[in-house]
Parts: C-alpha cells; structure tokens; sequence
C-alpha cells in the first residue's frame, strides 16, 4: 500500500502543472454544475409552499382560473380568519398543543432516566438488555396497535387523549439513545468526585447531569415536539370525539368537508405550518446536529 | 459487548447487587414500557391472529383460517403488492435522490444553511397539511402540475385519477419529504476525512472515482442506517396515500386501489369492520416480512465499511 501509494504520488507530483490547471478547471465547472442543481431542487422545493400561500389569498372563483394567476390578483387576507371558521381551527390547535406538551414531558423525563441507567450505572447484563430494549425501533407499529387498542378499549380510554400521551411516559428507544450518547461523552471524574462526597446517584444525575444534558434534552422535545404534531395515525385510531381533534384529524375533515374551497384549505394548510417553521428558525442549531446524531452514531 | 459483566473477582458482591438494582431502578419505566407497549401486545396479536374477534364478543379461537383468508383475499394482494412497489422502487428513488442532493450541498457550495433549511422544512411541516397541498397541485383541472407540464407540451397527466399514475405521482411527492435524509447523508460526508480524499486527488482519482471509491465505503454506514429505517418505514406507508384518497365515509385507495397500501388495508380491517384477528392476521404477515427484510439486509451487508476505532 504505501510503496504504490509514494510511487503514484511521485508521478503525480511529476504531472502536477498541467494536471492541476486542468483539475481546477473540472473542478470548477462541477461546481457551477453542483449550484444550478441545487438551485433548481430548492426551488421545486419552495414551490408547493409558495403556491399554498399564494392559494390562499385568491377568491373562490380566482383558484379555478385557468391559466391560473401566480399572483393573486386581489390578496384576500380574510380567508385566513374564514378558514378558522369552518372548523373549530384554534381548538383544534389547542388540542394538538396540549398532547404535545404532555407528550414532551413524559418523553423527556422517562428517556433521560432510563438513558442514564443505561449509560452511567454499571451493572451486570446492562449492554446485552439495552440492544434489546434498541431493537424496539424497528417494531412496526401495526404489530401493537390492535391489542393496545383493545386494552385502551377496555380501560374506557378511547375517545380521549390518554393512549397517545401515557405510553411516552415509559421512554422511546430512538431518543434514549440520543440520550445515552449524550451521558457517555461525560467525563467520569465529575460523577466520582460527587460519589465520594457522598452523593447517591439520584442526586448525581439530578444535580450534575441533568444541567449538563440541557441541549440535548432541547433535541429530545423538539423532535418529540415535531412527530406529535405530525401525527396522523395515533389520533385517527384513538380521538374518536370531534371536539378531541387534533389539526390534523381537523384538516382532512375539512378537506372531506369543503374540498372545492382550496383557498380556505390552502389558508388553513398554512396557519398549521406556521407554529413548526417558527419553531425550526428558532432553533435551527439544535435541529441540525440532532438529525446528524441520529443518522451518523445510528 | 460484555464490559457491563467484566469479572473482577468471579464474585457476586454486595455493591454488584446495589448497582444492579440502580440500574434497573433508572431504566424501570423502560421496563415497564417494553412490556406492556411492546413485548405483551406482540404476543397478544399473534394469539389474536387466530381468532375472529370484532371486540363486541370474546375472541373464538378459528387456527390458521384468518391466515387462509389472507391468501385468498384479492384487495390484500393488491394493497401488499403496492406496498412493495413503494419499497422496492419508490424507496431506491428516494434514498438516490437525497444522497444525490446531499453530494451537491457537500461541495462546499455558498449558501449551505438556507439550501438545508428550504430541504428540510417539508420534513417537519404536518404531514396532513402538506398532503392536502399536493392534492391541490396534482389536481387534474385545475392544478398547476397539469398548467406546468402544459408549457412543454405535455398532455395534463390523471396524477390521482389514472391508475397508471398514481404510485409514480405518490413517489414524486415523496421526493419533497425527503430532506431529513438528505441531511443524515450530508451530515455522514461532512464526517468524512479531507485527507482520504486529497490522497485520493494527487492519486488521480477524478470526482467520480473519488465519490465510488472514498465517499461511498465512509459513508455505508449512514446509507446502511437509513436503508433499514426506511425500509421499516416504507413497509407502514399510511398517512399521505390516506389523505389523498380517503373519502367522507371512510373509503380509501384511490381508483382501482391503485394506492391502497399495507396499513391501510390493517387500519380499515381492524377500526372499520372491527375484524380484529383478521387485521392481527395481517399485521403478523407484516412483522415477518419486516423481520425477513431487516434480516436479508443484515446478511448482505458486507459493503458496509466499519472504520476501526482508532
């Protein structure tokens, strides 16, 4: 390897004028390449959320133009309040908004503790059971819907919120990994001083840990944040009461409902996507070096 | 994998015990949850699968003949042979697209955080929400799919209607709920040494070879991580071909259930028609096709490189 490697590097070294010019000149051309791609995919990208606002703001009879306006001609700012009329919009908001405060709540506090017992307490078989409890991730949720639901059935939960926001307090495997990952970059001399003065390990992960886990704590509840805000399938099983709706559920009826009035949808399409891009702005940082965590220690 | 077990004396000792209990005392309501949210409903929807259950009478116990049904049911087949056109062709398209895109954002081009952010925000926008608008640009009148194609001549397409279309248009939308791979895969060639590539460069690697030959073997972790959560993922397609399709009185699939898919098909079978071990039945099959399909992947993936830990 490192004969052949010395050798074509010196040859490489004998070619190096004419082949670098040219390189730069490739490399420069890819690169001009690589933006018009990226320009063009990002505009695609925008677009559907470009044409859902400018929707939005068109008359009823200037949606059905055609060709169609890329601009509305008129802005109707009014569909926005017209569209939280057709549905009850803000409670269905409020809804959704309190199952993901609970819902971050539970995850947070659960998968912090557990992490922490499977990152900083030895003891014995702890590695062996923690790819067990790893290997739930890849459990479709089909295989545990149907009994939960007959259990949530039979305990007079369904039609109420509780079987979407309980189960997170018994800990995700996705995010506990985060977690322990997090626990494991911690030096072990912060959490031997406090042993030996005495600190039992409630009090350690408590005081000295949890501080220290705060940024990826905020990782944890914003992606719990964003899958239950998303969430579809949970809702349509378990809410079975109109006035327990989340956004979600709210916005297909209104589309089952009204399905000509795309202006008041588009209205509505966007004033539920407002809270999650407001949210990302925030907090961009966080989000980023919490997908690059998942994907790259996964 | 045995560090938690090193035998430091082959004796069971009193602070052995202690640490013992506190770990288990700090990873309790994993426990609990396992059991009750994963272990207990897995065995509890295979004994189901054997029975005809509709929640109203206790289960009745009929053996394989849900199974049996199973073979015979026409739309079954359709909704699983569509799901595995979403596996099998929309997910390599997708998986492709991102890496492809990540590969460009990864030249060091100027601008990277607003191309990140304009990826990702589909990602994080309610599914719902987002489906509803793509129901609005796939329109066959009206909808500006059918107004864009028009400029180049093209015929306007039955995005949703024509049967022929429906599973390609569902892929073309999945292309724009992409972003979060895209940025797992720009986030794993970020992580790949400069110098690998350089030494590559002066060997006379061009950008092809060095991408093939470097970038790929760095990154087959990632791409192997994301090809199993998404197969996973894929396996359970549900909300997006539900809202497009679904109508007032619960009907869904779209025409000739050309996007009926897997879950679906469970979903109505157990809270439609509330046939319980029918969909227990079905959710069974799934299990083991992931299971297969996990483990098939597991088995061929020695094209993952492992960087040894220096």
């Amino acid at each position: 390897m490192s004969a052949s490697e010395s050798l074509s590097r010196t040859t490489a070294n004998a070619m190096q004028p004419r082949g670098l010019s040219s390189r730069r000149n490739q490399d420069r051309l890819m690169k001009a390449l690589a933006y018009l791609i990226a320009s063009f995919v990002a505009l695609a990208f925008v677009f559907p959320l470009y044409w859902m606002v400018t929707t939005s703001l068109k008359t009823d009879v200037e949606i059905f133009k055609v060709p169609p306006t890329l601009f509305p001609l008129d802005p109707q700012w009014q569909n926005y309040p017209a569209s939280t009329q057709y549905i009850p919009f803000w409670q269905y908001m409020f809804n959704t908004l309190v199952i993901c405060a609970l819902t971050i709540i539970g995850t947070v506090i659960s998968c912090s503790l557990i992490a922490y017992g499977f990152a900083r307490v030895r003891w014995p078989g702890r590695n062996a059971v923690f790819i067990v409890y790893l290997s739930t991730i890849m459990l479709p949720a089909q295989v545990t819907m149907i009994p939960l639901y007959i259990v949530f059935r039979q305990m007079g939960w369904v039609g109420t919120m509780w079987p979407l926001v309980v189960p997170a307090f018994f800990g995700n495997a996705l995010y506990v990994f985060l977690l322990r990952q997090f626990f494991m970059t911690i030096p072990n001399e912060l959490t031997d001083a406090a042993r030996i003065d005495g600190a039992n390990e409630l009090g350690i992960f408590w005081r000295i840990m949890l501080p220290l886990l705060k940024p990826a704590l905020a990782t944890v509840a914003l992606f719990t944040f964003v899958a239950t805000y998303r969430d579809f399938l949970g809702p349509l099983i378990y809410l079975t009461e109109q006035n327990q709706w989340t956004i979600s559920l709210g916005l297909k009826m209104f589309q089952n409902m009204y399905g000509a009035q795309w202006q008041l949808m588009m209205a509505a399409a966007t004033l539920t996507m407002i809270p999650t891009m407001i949210l990302f702005f925030l907090t961009q940082r966080t989000f980023i070096e919490g997908i690059a965590l998942t994907g790259i220690k996964g | 994998m045995a560090v938690a077990t090193k035998p430091s004396s082959g004796r069971w000792s009193a602070s052995k015990t202690r640490s013992l209990l506190t770990g288990l005392a700090f990873i309790s309501p994993a426990i609990i949850g396992f059991i009750a949210f994963a272990a207990w409903p897995i065995v509890q929807s295979l004994y189901y699968s054997f029975t005809d259950y509709n929640i109203f009478q206790p289960p009745y116990f009929i053996g394989l003949e849900n199974y049996q049904d199973l073979v015979n049911d026409r739309v079954y087949r359709i909704a699983l042979v569509n799901t595995f056109y979403m596996v099998f062709i929309g997910l390599p398209i997708h998986l492709v697209f991102n890496f492809f895109m990540a590969l460009l954002l990864a030249t060091q081009i100027r601008g990277l955080s607003i191309y990140r952010t304009i990826f990702y925000l589909p990602s994080i926008t309610p599914v719902v929400a987002s489906t509803i608008v793509w129901l609005w640009l796939f329109n066959g009148q009206y909808g500006i799919l059918n107004e864009i194609i028009g400029w180049f001549g093209i015929q306007p397409i039955g995005w949703l209607t024509d049967p022929r279309f429906t599973k390609p248009s569902l892929i073309f939308m999945g292309m724009w709920f992409g972003g979060n791979t895209i940025l797992i895969y720009l986030a794993g060639l970020r992580d790949v040494p400069v110098s690998l590539l350089e030494a590559a460069e002066l060997d006379g690697a061009n950008a092809l070879r060095k991408t093939w030959h470097v970038t790929l073997p760095m990154i087959s972790p990632v791409i192997f991580y994301t090809l199993i959560i998404n197969v996973i993922g894929y396996f359970q397609y549900f909300t997006e071909a539900w809202v497009l399709t679904a109508t007032r009185d619960g009907a869904a699939g779209g025409p000739l259930n050309s996007m009926l898919f897997y879950a679906m098909y469970l979903y109505q079978s157990a809270f439609q028609l509330f046939k319980m071990g029918y969909a227990s039945a079905q959710a069974w099959v799934l299990f083991a096709i992931v299971l297969i399909a996990t483990g098939l992947l597991f088995r061929f993936s020695g094209w993952v490189y492992y960087r040894s830990e220096e």
